[in-house]
């Protein structure tokens, strides 16, 4: 569809037709102390050579050279290249909704793949085309589970990302859903006694998150088997993709939720990123969001369509499965890129060095007495929590002066963990740079400690 | 298709069995949906309200709501349907949805009969 402007021609025409004098008569109806009189704040155009200089210097202002150690729900992994080469076709880039299956069938075979990668890496049997991302995927899998129990009671652990936590908040607050938080044992897993007093009959479901914000691995068959004794509904929630190449799948929950950020897409500030929701087969008709399935055509050729669409807003309005009503889709086409880039044999590998780069930092950060490791003795995947002597906002300031990014301060949510922060390390972080902070956390150490 | 004069029958095209308390839509509500491809009911033990939405059916079409013809408890649910819903399209004043136990049996007075709703519809397609 191209898109052409009217021309000063053609306005003067369409307002002699109606018989407005300006396109300001248009507006005769809005008082006139609500009109803005002035022109917008907005700076001129510039030439092309301008805005070539103009972002040439502001790209200076990136934090180049930096080391990074921050995680919590946003991973800097390896981009190839490939991904912004594929996505950048305008057949992709372009595209709007494929409705129209005769015309889009390259847009819905990625998204069919996109559904079918996510199957096979969260064990669930079905896949949604993509929700915005993490929380409102968590969020939107809530809701699902409310739909499909007819139950009201949610239990929300603590150890789930605190603003993934939020979201969920602003969607059950105008659900008449109870939604209480379940806390955490010192070895930073959900704490099991809690969640088996918490759970009955009227809960409607669990959600809990592995790795889950401490970058611990919960023990999800034993909360499983607890949630389901209830007739209640397990959500897993994945914040960090990468783990589903050495972590065991969460099999035993009924709906996965997942961002898939770290499948091939930039951190960018924060978004766009690609939520995921899977789930087992029997709640389809609750689940919410675009699915594409594959049929055969009138000549028995293989081709996709969106599918059981009756479940969204454009055909059940109010009574729609929810009302997100797009999807990520290029963003979820760089993330099936990605996961065909690197296969099966690629995302071990992958998995794998992360977890040995944390486990070699973890180690390090501990053993030169740069801080102290919490939760030691949980398996975990690629973060980890320090607790410091100095508190993490100072030794943060100090580290960057050395091009360190620290861990991510923790004490906002959890003021009970004292100077504890959290700590990610991915395959791009190197051994010289790991060896670099923990020597300038050592540093700090002794400093705090003489001066206490 | 005749319409059961045991039945009684909605101006949403739902039928009641008084006796047993049966519950369903009418061949002519399932020849305007189409192919039925999904039914949403209520749980055992759920109440239902005169007039007011107590599921969904699902047609490759659209999705409709079901309009409870009287106040009651739901008793029964037929189980049957969330496999094969189709047994509306087939046999529409057969294949119940729910069995409620009335209420206010004098509601029941207030539904239309198998003549009047023949009617009805007549004029409705007119």
């Amino acid at each position: 569809m191209r898109y052409l402007p009217k021309s000063p021609g053609e306005r003067i025409e369409m307002l002699q037709q109606i018989g407005a004098g300006s396109i300001d008569d248009l507006f005769s109806t809005i008082p006139q102390e609500y009109r803005l009189e002035r022109d917008l704040e907005v700076p001129r155009q510039m030439g092309e050579s301008e805005i070539v200089d103009y972002f040439r210097n502001a790209s200076l202002r990136n934090a180049a050279g930096y080391t990074s150690f921050l995680g919590a729900g946003a991973y800097r992994h390896y981009r190839p290249v490939v991904i912004d080469s594929l996505v950048q076709r305008g057949e992709f880039l372009t595209s709007y909704t494929p409705y129209q299956a005769e015309i889009t069938q390259g847009t819905l075979q990625a998204i069919f793949e996109f559904q079918t990668m996510i199957c096979e890496l969260t064990g669930m049997d079905i896949a949604n085309a993509s929700m915005y991302d993490g929380s409102t995927g968590a969020a939107e899998s809530v809701s699902m589970a409310v739909r499909v129990t007819r139950r009201s009671g949610v239990f929300v652990a603590r150890t789930v990302h605190p603003e993934y936590r939020e979201v969920m908040h602003t969607y059950a607050q105008h659900q008449g859903l109870e939604a209480e938080t379940i806390g955490f044992g010192d070895d930073g897993r959900l704490d099991l006694a809690a969640l088996e007093q918490s759970v009955s009959e009227e809960t409607a479901c669990v959600l809990v998150q592995s790795p889950n914000f401490f970058g611990v691995i919960e023990d999800i068959p034993a909360i499983a088997e607890m949630v389901h004794k209830k007739g209640a509904l397990l959500i897993v929630s994945i914040a960090e993709a990468i783990s589903l190449g050495v972590v065991k799948p969460p099999v035993e929950a009924d709906i996965v939720s997942m961002e898939a950020q770290s499948f091939g897409v930039a951190l960018s500030f924060g978004g766009p990123y690609c939520g995921v929701i899977a789930a087992k087969e029997q709640y389809l008709r609750q689940m919410p969001g675009r699915l594409v399935g594959e049929t055969v055509d009138t000549e028995g050729r293989r081709g996709f369509v969106l599918t059981l669409s009756t479940r969204e807003q454009h055909i059940r309005r109010e009574k729609a499965t929810s009302n997100i009503c797009t999807n990520q889709a290029l963003v979820a086409l760089m993330a099936t890129i990605f996961l065909v880039v690197y296969g099966k044999e690629g995302m071990r590998e992958l998995a794998l060095h992360n977890l040995a780069k944390a486990d070699y930092a973890a180690k390090q950060f501990s053993s030169m007495g740069g801080g102290k490791l919490l939760f030691a003795a949980a398996s975990r995947f690629n973060e980890f929590v320090l607790e410091t002597a100095e508190a993490p906002e100072q030794l943060n300031a100090k580290l960057l002066k050395q091009k360190v990014i620290g861990g991510l301060p923790l004490s906002r949510w959890y003021p009970e963990l004292g100077h504890a922060s959290l700590w990610c390390t991915t395959e791009l972080n190197t051994r010289e740079q790991i060896d670099h902070a923990a020597s300038l956390l050592q540093l700090d150490s002794e400093e705090a400690l003489t001066r206490a | 298709m005749g319409y059961p004069e045991s039945y009684r029958y909605t101006r949403e095209h739902e039928w009641i069995e008084v006796g047993a308390g049966k519950v369903g839509i009418t061949d002519y509500a399932q020849s305007t949906l189409g192919d039925i491809v999904f039914v949403e009911l209520p749980k055992v033990g759920a109440t239902v309200e005169k007039g007011k939405v107590f599921g969904s059916v699902e047609s490759v079409k659209a999705v409709s709501d079901l309009y409870s013809p009287v106040t009651g408890t739901v008793v029964e649910v037929n189980e049957e349907l969330t496999t094969a819903p189709e047994k509306i399209n087939t046999d529409a004043h057969g294949a119940w949805l729910l069995k409620v136990k009335i209420t206010d049996p004098s509601q029941v007075d207030e539904l239309l009969s198998a003549e009047d709703y023949e009617k009805y519809v007549k004029e409705e397609t007119h």
